[in-house]
């Protein structure tokens, strides 16, 4: 287990990662992966029991994660680079011509880390119901752990998935809504109202929490209070409330950073609120 | 050439629902999944046998295809059932980037399809679904003919490590194939050699294809009828070999002209050996209720529309 002081150089250097791929490129999603760096890294570092190397497709007798909000690319690569999937130096070729680093998370190319292609909204859920499914059919007691976008949930395909999980006690399943209530075109209250999202998942028979996700020792504590009340008859649900840009001031409070790059001035800020900590790529 | 007298008749669903049976007892990694389409699918053997490997996805079929890639990510080998048209078209993206970009071991299995499902009308009677479905990079495309070549195709799709799109149908059709065959996946089945003519035909049409032969061969033609159960991959070289010997080809399907056999057929011929073609299929235009017969002859699908079809292209060949 990783000390908080661990987790949050981590956490800089994850950032660091971000703004840089994501500028390198002049492409790509740097808001919501900023807003994520905390869940992944104490996912992988801390909650999750899983195997780099080698890499198992079929992640038998490990815990698996699926990303469906798949533009957060930037934190996921980085989060996998970090915790030994691939060396950290091919964060550089993100989005570029023969990558295994797509724009959005794809097995085609073989990167270790990814069980599904992911970027059109609203599929991982169903997936990760269909892993842990599998998990219960080879007896294998490990979990699967999803996290989705709070605006994806505007997909009705999550809400077959929900039903699902519910009616068939999918309790090896912990999904975390990523709260940050911004989407592309705005404030996800102006477009579309969740109103209220914990008694919606609540009377789908899903057992809802809820966790500050830009602060380590929440994530820590939220994933393993997750962990004790999986098995339990009810899948379980974190909707993680998040900053949108979390780490880097100018992005903050806006949804305006969604998917746009900072330019040569704002990497250099964005690099000096983030001190490098574990070295860069 | 196989006898067309009265034969047996059986629906190719069931012979689905055979194989999949079949599949459950020799293949413990198999699982199955439904849409609420249980008895449709003739997958009640399968439930009531292996219930720990039947998962009843209620009406949701994205989200049914979204699991069945879960499955196939855990190491299992799901065959997904419900009616053609909510099996490809509902559910296109789902497949494509879930099931075929994501190279998922997942066996998409298809009743209803065509205009044979009869009285339901063209809200089901999908016709585009092959065309849907070949185009999707990964994505292996079988239509069987009768009941024994459907229950073959779905023991040998388990065999094939990849995402396969399999298409059968509702009414009790001629069972016309061997009860023991092996199904190669890819490999035309020349059903009788000719000189004068080769029709290529799929699905339910191979029978009327069988029937259209008969006559012609009254009028003194010599037909070479070959079966491509598979649209894709084509069996190129059955093809070119055949097309190369009888200069003229007709090809025959319950499906939309654009994007069905017909176009596969003619994409290669063109690519290579020009060859005249007529295509016996759906000219862009939606079914509509009736019985099977009837909507097969209003539409162009009957064995005369082949006879017609053929002598129209022998003329353009002599021409």
């Amino acid at each position: 287990m990783k000390t908080v002081a661990e987790l949050n150089d981590i956490v800089k250097q994850v950032r660091r990662d971000i703004v840089r791929m994501v500028h390198a490129v002049q492409s790509g999603h740097p808001g919501g992966s900023l807003g994520c760096a905390e869940y992944f890294t104490v996912l992988y570092q801390n909650t999750m029991s899983h195997s780099a190397v080698p890499f198992n497709m079929d992640g038998k007798n490990e815990d698996v994660f699926v990303l469906s909000n798949g533009h957060i690319s930037p934190v996921f690569y980085s989060t996998l680079a970090h915790s030994g999937y691939f060396d950290k130096s091919e964060l550089a070729t993100f989005r570029k011509l023969e990558s295994r680093l797509q724009g959005h998370p794809a097995t085609e190319e073989g990167l270790p880390g990814i069980r599904i292609a992911s970027g059109s909204l609203g599929q991982g859920l169903s997936v990760s119901v269909g892993i842990a499914q599998s998990k219960k059919l080879n007896k294998d007691a490990h979990n699967v752990y999803v996290l989705m976008g709070d605006g994806e949930l505007q997909e009705g395909q999550n809400w077959e998935a929900i039903m699902y999980a519910g009616h068939n006690k999918v309790d090896n399943l912990i999904a975390t809504v990523d709260f940050n209530k911004a989407q592309i075109d705005g404030s996800t209250t102006d477009i579309m109202g969740f109103h209220e999202l914990n008694s919606k998942f609540e009377s789908f028979g899903w057992d809802v929490m809820e966790m500050d996700g830009n602060d380590v020792e929440s994530v820590n504590a939220g994933l393993e209070e997750a962990k004790t009340r999986s098995g339990n008859g009810k899948p379980v649900v974190i909707i993680m409330k998040t900053e949108m840009g979390n780490g880097v001031d100018f992005m903050m409070g806006s949804h305006k950073w969604h998917g746009i790059p900072p330019n040569d001035e704002q990497l250099a800020s964005a690099l000096d609120q983030n001190i490098s900590t574990i070295g860069d790529y | 050439m196989v006898n067309t007298e009265v034969l047996e008749k059986k629906d190719t669903r069931s012979g689905f629902g055979a194989g999949l049976l079949e599949l459950g007892k020799t293949n413990p990694e198999v699982v199955a999944l439904c849409a609420d389409l249980t008895g449709s699918l003739k997958m009640n053997a399968f439930e009531d046998e292996f219930p720990e490997r039947f998962f009843q996805a209620g009406i949701a079929e994205a989200n049914m295809i979204g699991m069945a890639a879960g499955l196939a990510t855990g190491g299992k080998i799901p065959f997904t059932g419900t009616f053609a048209n909510f099996s490809t078209g509902r559910v296109y993206d789902q497949i494509r980037q879930s099931v075929a970009y994501s190279e998922k071991n997942v066996k998409i299995c298809a009743s209803h399809a065509g205009l044979t499902l009869g009285e339901d009308g063209a809200t089901h009677q999908i016709l585009e679904d092959i065309g849907l479905m070949k185009m999707l990079p990964n994505m292996v495309v079988i239509n069987p003919c009768d009941y024994n070549q459907t229950k073959a195709a779905t023991i040998a799709i388990a065999e094939h490590h990849g995402p396969c799109y399999l298409r059968f149908g509702r009414p009790k059709w001629p069972v016309f194939t061997d009860p023991n065959q092996k199904f190669e996946i890819g490999k035309a089945w020349t059903i009788q050699e000719g000189t004068d003519v080769t029709i290529f035909a799929t699905g339910h049409l191979v029978w009327k294809a069988m029937e259209a032969a008969n006559e012609l061969e009254q009028q003194g033609l010599s037909v070479e009828l070959i079966n491509i159960h598979t649209i894709k991959p084509l069996d190129d070289a059955a093809i070119l070999k055949s097309a190369a010997k009888t200069g003229c080809v007709v090809t025959a399907e319950e499906h939309q002209m654009n994007g069905g056999l017909g176009d596969s057929v003619c994409q290669l011929l063109a690519r290579n050996t020009p060859t005249p073609v007529e295509m016996v299929a759906v000219n862009d235009q939606f079914g509509e209720s009736g019985k099977p017969e009837q909507l097969l002859d209003k539409y162009g699908l009957g064995t005369v529309d082949i006879v017609n079809a053929v002598q129209k292209v022998i003329t353009r060949k002599n021409g």
